[in-house]
Parts: C-alpha cells; sequence; structure tokens
C-alpha cells in the first residue's frame, strides 16, 4: 500500500479557513479531532458514537437549513459504514452538502487495520455512480487548493476523498458532551441565520 | 430528480432464462420477488432461498463462495435489498472470489411494499456502484440481446461479477418456495456437503 | 492447559483454530487488534475485513451452508448494527460465534459508548443470542471454548462480550 504525503490535520484546517458559518458535522474518531484542532466552533457537531451516520446527520441539517453550507468531515471507516447514505444524497442532491473524506486507508482509532480503501476501493468511483456528480480526489496540496472553491459553492453537493498520510496526529480535546454541543449548535444556528 | 427510463425486460422471462444455464451453481436469493422469481423457475436443492435479512444477500454469497471456491455461486436480488446493503459489495470487492457474481433484478421499486421508487429510479447506478467497489466485471444489462451474452459473464468469467438487469417495474403472481430454514439449510448442505455435513 | 506465556488473544486463536475455524470476519477494534493479527499471519484462516458488523453475520451464515465455521470479532456498538440481521441465523438455526469486545462500561471517558454498551446484553437476548462474559483476562479462553462448543456442536447463536476491564491490559503476562 503506497502512503501519502498529505498531512490530515494541514488539509482540514485550510478547508475551515473558509468555513464562514458553514455547519460541520464530524465523523466519529480522527476527524472530529482534526476538526477540534483547528479550533472549537459552536457550528461543530462532533460525533462520538454513530459510525456510518456523519452523512446522514450532516444531511438532515443540510436539508433543514437550504441556505447554510453544511460540511461532512470524516473518516474512510466511518464512511464505509455506511456507504449506502451516498445514494440517499444522490437523489436528493442538496445544493448546500459537502462532504469531505480524510482516507487514510486506515482505522486508525482502533490499531491502524487496513480499511476496504486500502485494497482498492474507489469511493470516488461509488459516490458518482451513487448520483453525486461532483465528485474528486484530491492527492496534492494543489488539488486541495482548487478544491476549497468547489466546497464552498456549486451546484448539487460535493464529495472529495483527501488520500492522507497514515501517520497518527495528536489528540485534542473534543467536546464529548452531546447534549452540549447539540444545544450549543441549534443556538448558534438560529442566533447566526445567514441572509 | 427526474425518474430514468423504465426497464422493459420480464423479470420471470429473465430470471428463467439466466437459470437455465446454471448447472450445479449454487444460488442465494435476496428477499422479495427475487426468491419468487426463482422459485417461479423450479424448486432446486442448490437454492437457498433468503425471507428475511434485508441487505445480507450478497454476504451471505460471500461467505459461501469463499467456502465453496470450486463452485459457482450466484446471487440473485433486487435493487431494494441491495440498496440496503451496499457496503456489502466493497467486502467482496476486496475479497475477490473468482466464484462469485451478483445479478441484480432492478425494476427500480420497492416491489413488496406498495412499489415505491428506489434511488435506482433516481439514477443510482448499481453496477458502476460495484466497479467503484472493486468488482472485475460490472455491466448493465437492458435488451435480450445483452441478457444472452451477460450469461457467461454470470456464470463462467472468472469474478466478481455484478450484473444489474432493468426490469419492467410490474407486479407477478407470488410463487413461494419453501421457508422453513431449517428445512432449507438442511436440504442445502445435503446436496453440496454429502456425509461431510456435520462437520 | 493455560500456556501462560501467550496473551490471551493468543489462547483465542489457538482455541478457535482448534474448533475449526476458517472464516475471520471482522470490523476492527483495539481489543480484537491482535487476535486480527494472529489471523492475518495464518495462511490457512480467511480474513473477511467488513464495512458494517451485519455483514459479518450473513457471511457466516453463507460460511456454514457451505460447510465452513467462521468467527464475528467486532465492538459492542457493532452489536446494534446486527441485529435485524440475527433473524436469519436464528430462523435456519445457524451456528454463530461472536466475540464481542466491550465499550461503553468499565471506566468508559466516551458519553456516546454508554448507550449502546450499556444495551449490548439485552439486545444480544431479545434476539435469542447466548450472551457469555469474561470479566478478567484469565477468563477469556475458557469462555471462547465454551461459545465455541455451544455455537458449532449445539448450533446456537452465542456472544462472548470481553469486558472493557480487560482490554486495556492486552499485554497480561507478555
Amino acid at each position: 500500500m503506497s502512503d501519502y504525503s498529505l498531512k490530515r490535520r494541514e488539509v482540514v484546517h485550510r478547508i475551515l479557513e473558509n468555513r464562514g458559518d458553514a455547519a460541520v458535522i464530524t465523523g466519529i474518531g480522527n476527524a472530529s479531532h482534526d476538526v477540534a484542532s483547528a479550533g472549537d466552533n459552536s457550528l461543530n457537531m462532533y460525533l462520538f458514537g454513530v459510525m456510518g451516520g456523519a452523512v446522514m446527520t450532516a444531511f438532515g441539517v443540510a436539508i433543514a437549513q437550504p441556505n447554510r453550507r453544511v460540511l461532512v468531515i470524516t473518516g474512510d471507516g466511518e464512511l464505509l459504514a455506511g456507504i449506502g447514505s451516498l445514494a440517499t444524497v444522490g437523489v436528493e442532491r442538496p445544493d448546500n452538502l459537502s462532504i469531505i473524506v480524510i482516507d487514510n486507508q486506515a482505522y486508525g482509532a482502533t490499531g491502524g487495520q487496513l480499511t476496504h480503501t486500502a485494497a482498492g476501493v474507489d469511493l470516488v468511483g461509488i459516490a458518482k455512480a451513487s448520483g453525486i456528480k461532483r465528485s474528486e480526489l484530491l492527492q496534492s496540496w494543489e488539488d486541495v487548493e482548487r478544491c476549497v472553491g468547489e466546497i464552498y459553492g456549486g451546484e448539487g453537493p460535493f464529495f472529495g476523498v483527501v488520500k492522507v498520510s497514515s501517520a497518527q496526529e495528536p489528540r485534542v480535546n473534543v467536546p464529548n458532551d452531546g447534549t452540549l454541543t447539540a444545544r450549543r449548535f441549534r443556538g448558534a444556528i438560529s442566533l447566526s441565520e445567514p441572509a | 430528480m427526474a425518474g430514468r427510463s423504465e426497464g422493459t425486460l420480464d423479470r420471470r422471462e429473465v430470471v428463467a432464462h439466466i437459470l437455465k444455464a446454471r448447472g450445479t451453481s449454487l444460488l442465494v436469493t435476496g428477499l422479495g420477488a427475487p426468491t419468487w422469481d426463482a422459485a417461479a423457475a423450479g424448486d432446486n436443492p442448490n437454492n437457498f432461498y433468503l425471507w428475511g435479512g434485508m441487505g445480507g444477500a450478497v454476504s451471505v454469497g460471500l461467505g459461501l463462495a469463499l467456502a465453496q471456491p470450486d463452485r459457482r455461486v450466484l446471487v440473485l436480488t433486487g435493487d431494494g435489498e441491495m440498496l440496503m446493503g451496499l457496503g456489502s459489495l466493497a467486502t467482496v470487492g476486496i475479497q475477490k472470489p473468482k466464484n462469485l457474481a451478483v445479478c441484480v433484478i432492478d425494476n427500480q421499486r420497492y416491489g413488496e411494499t406498495g412499489m415505491q421508487e428506489t434511488a435506482t429510479f433516481f439514477g443510482v447506478d448499481l453496477s458502476a456502484i460495484a466497479q467503484g467497489a472493486g468488482f472485475l466485471n460490472a455491466l448493465t444489462i437492458r435488451d435480450q440481446d445483452d441478457l444472452a451474452l451477460a450469461i457467461r459473464d454470470i456464470f463462467v468469467t472468472p469474478g466478481p461479477v455484478f450484473v444489474a438487469v432493468k426490469v419492467k417495474p410490474m407486479d407477478y403472481p407470488m410463487v413461494l418456495p419453501e421457508k422453513d430454514g431449517l428445512e432449507l439449510k438442511h436440504r442445502f448442505r445435503a446436496q453440496i456437503l454429502g456425509a461431510r455435513k456435520e462437520i | 492447559m493455560i500456556d501462560t506465556n501467550i496473551t490471551w488473544s493468543g489462547h483465542v486463536f489457538n482455541i478457535l483454530r482448534e474448533a475449526g475455524v476458517k472464516q475471520i470476519a471482522y470490523v476492527p477494534d483495539a481489543g480484537h487488534t491482535d487476535l486480527i493479527n494472529l489471523s492475518i499471519k495464518d495462511n490457512d484462516l480467511i480474513q473477511v475485513p467488513l464495512t458494517t458488523e451485519e455483514e459479518g453475520v450473513a457471511v457466516l451464515a453463507g460460511a456454514w451452508l457451505g460447510g465452513q465455521k467462521g468467527v464475528l470479532l467486532m465492538q459492542s456498538s457493532g452489536v446494534g448494527n446486527v441485529i435485524n440481521m440475527l433473524s436469519v441465523a436464528d430462523e435456519c438455526r445457524f451456528p454463530l460465534l461472536m466475540i464481542v469486545t466491550m465499550r461503553g462500561e468499565w471506566g468508559e471517558f466516551n458519553p456516546w459508548q454508554v448507550p449502546m454498551g450499556q444495551a449490548t446484553e439485552k439486545v444480544l437476548e431479545a434476539m435469542k443470542v447466548i450472551v457469555l462474559r469474561a470479566y478478567t483476562p484469565f477468563d477469556v479462553a475458557e469462555t471462547v471454548q465454551a461459545a465455541a462448543k455451544l455455537a458449532f456442536g449445539a448450533g446456537r447463536k452465542v456472544a462472548v462480550l470481553i469486558s472493557q476491564k480487560i482490554i486495556g491490559q492486552k499485554d497480561w503476562q507478555k
């Protein structure tokens, strides 16, 4: 298996620089730490469970908040556990939903076992086949820079798989009280209703 | 999202046509109409009909194909059942069993529950998903000529093979095979394992 | 006879081999790392990494139909994913051996693991799965051995729940 040079934290931080008032849903595991390490935000909802549920959680937010950009930042293992959700997104096609998969090709949180993407499963191909036309593979910093605009605009949902180094990053403090983060998130949404 | 074109093939004819060429292949059917289709084509002790476990047909076929590497295994299922277990395509895709074929009889509807449209009606492309998941051969069949050509893929071409067949969204009379799971299991294992069935 | 020079994972691995297990289906968990790695080194075994746990119940149904035995490894959160698929094992009385590493019970730090961890046993029992628990590293091998007999000898669905108390002590006596 080949490793990649992009560093997951740098990529996530770069994407979040442009977030404005976007809502961000994180999938269980490293993705939550990547997002929190860029600075906590009331518009972040960190999932600490429900493996496979991140895309659908964000989908619900995107439908409820059609004028707001909604990002899912998750890992390849988490996405694979809910791969059918791409078809659900592909049918409804919310314009304001962007799915970013940080693909280190390993279950980082449980010992680094290889995931299906390490063995050649093509998430971008699956997303396209599921009806998400704007689906991209990001392997270089140029790809990341080019896609930042796509993530925050364009027609129909965006799906991006970022191939990153499998190196583990340090854990950070992520708010894990779901009752708190959910309330805070709903409060932030009503307080910063986008024009 | 606008609906795609409907299939025109007759599912009972398609399944009968496919199964006529099965030889000694083992068959696992997904719950609902594909089970009735297979039963309508004639019961066979090499058939294992699922009456439940929605989303599990491909996985049952995978476990069977790994356990019986010298037998061809065909999973025959519907689009709704397949959509509920899409991850299993990736699990097959990395395992790459040469002897496994998956055939989805795609009427773009949840037929057993009132013919509600499934995601395939809205353009979700199952064979392209299978390809992305690592299937070596993945195709969509819309007419009789292509179906005739696909028989070889289903039973001979090294797998994993995925074939989606677009069929008419039509109700057919239910043809119910044996539904006692214990009986189905015993006869299937007796047929393929013979005296070894008590392992 | 328990050899005290190997880890509980090593003992479990030997027991699975002795029971004739061939297919190792899993969604990874930290607690299963050693067992998965041992199985990968063994060319006689077939590893089946899954995208979700319910695939494993179905894979092992197919394995049994084809004359092979298997085991399903998962974390307790995954138990929530297998419930409906267990009806296939129940209706056809497929032997089913599951080894579940627990979260959400002993010294858990992640509140989101607690609901499923606390419900794991009840949910399994609601689907007529026999639940055996191992609370210390010394119990694990014996419990898996008993579970394998119940599964493959008596044709039952059995889950061994390995306490979270043990998982932090993977390398006991190494």
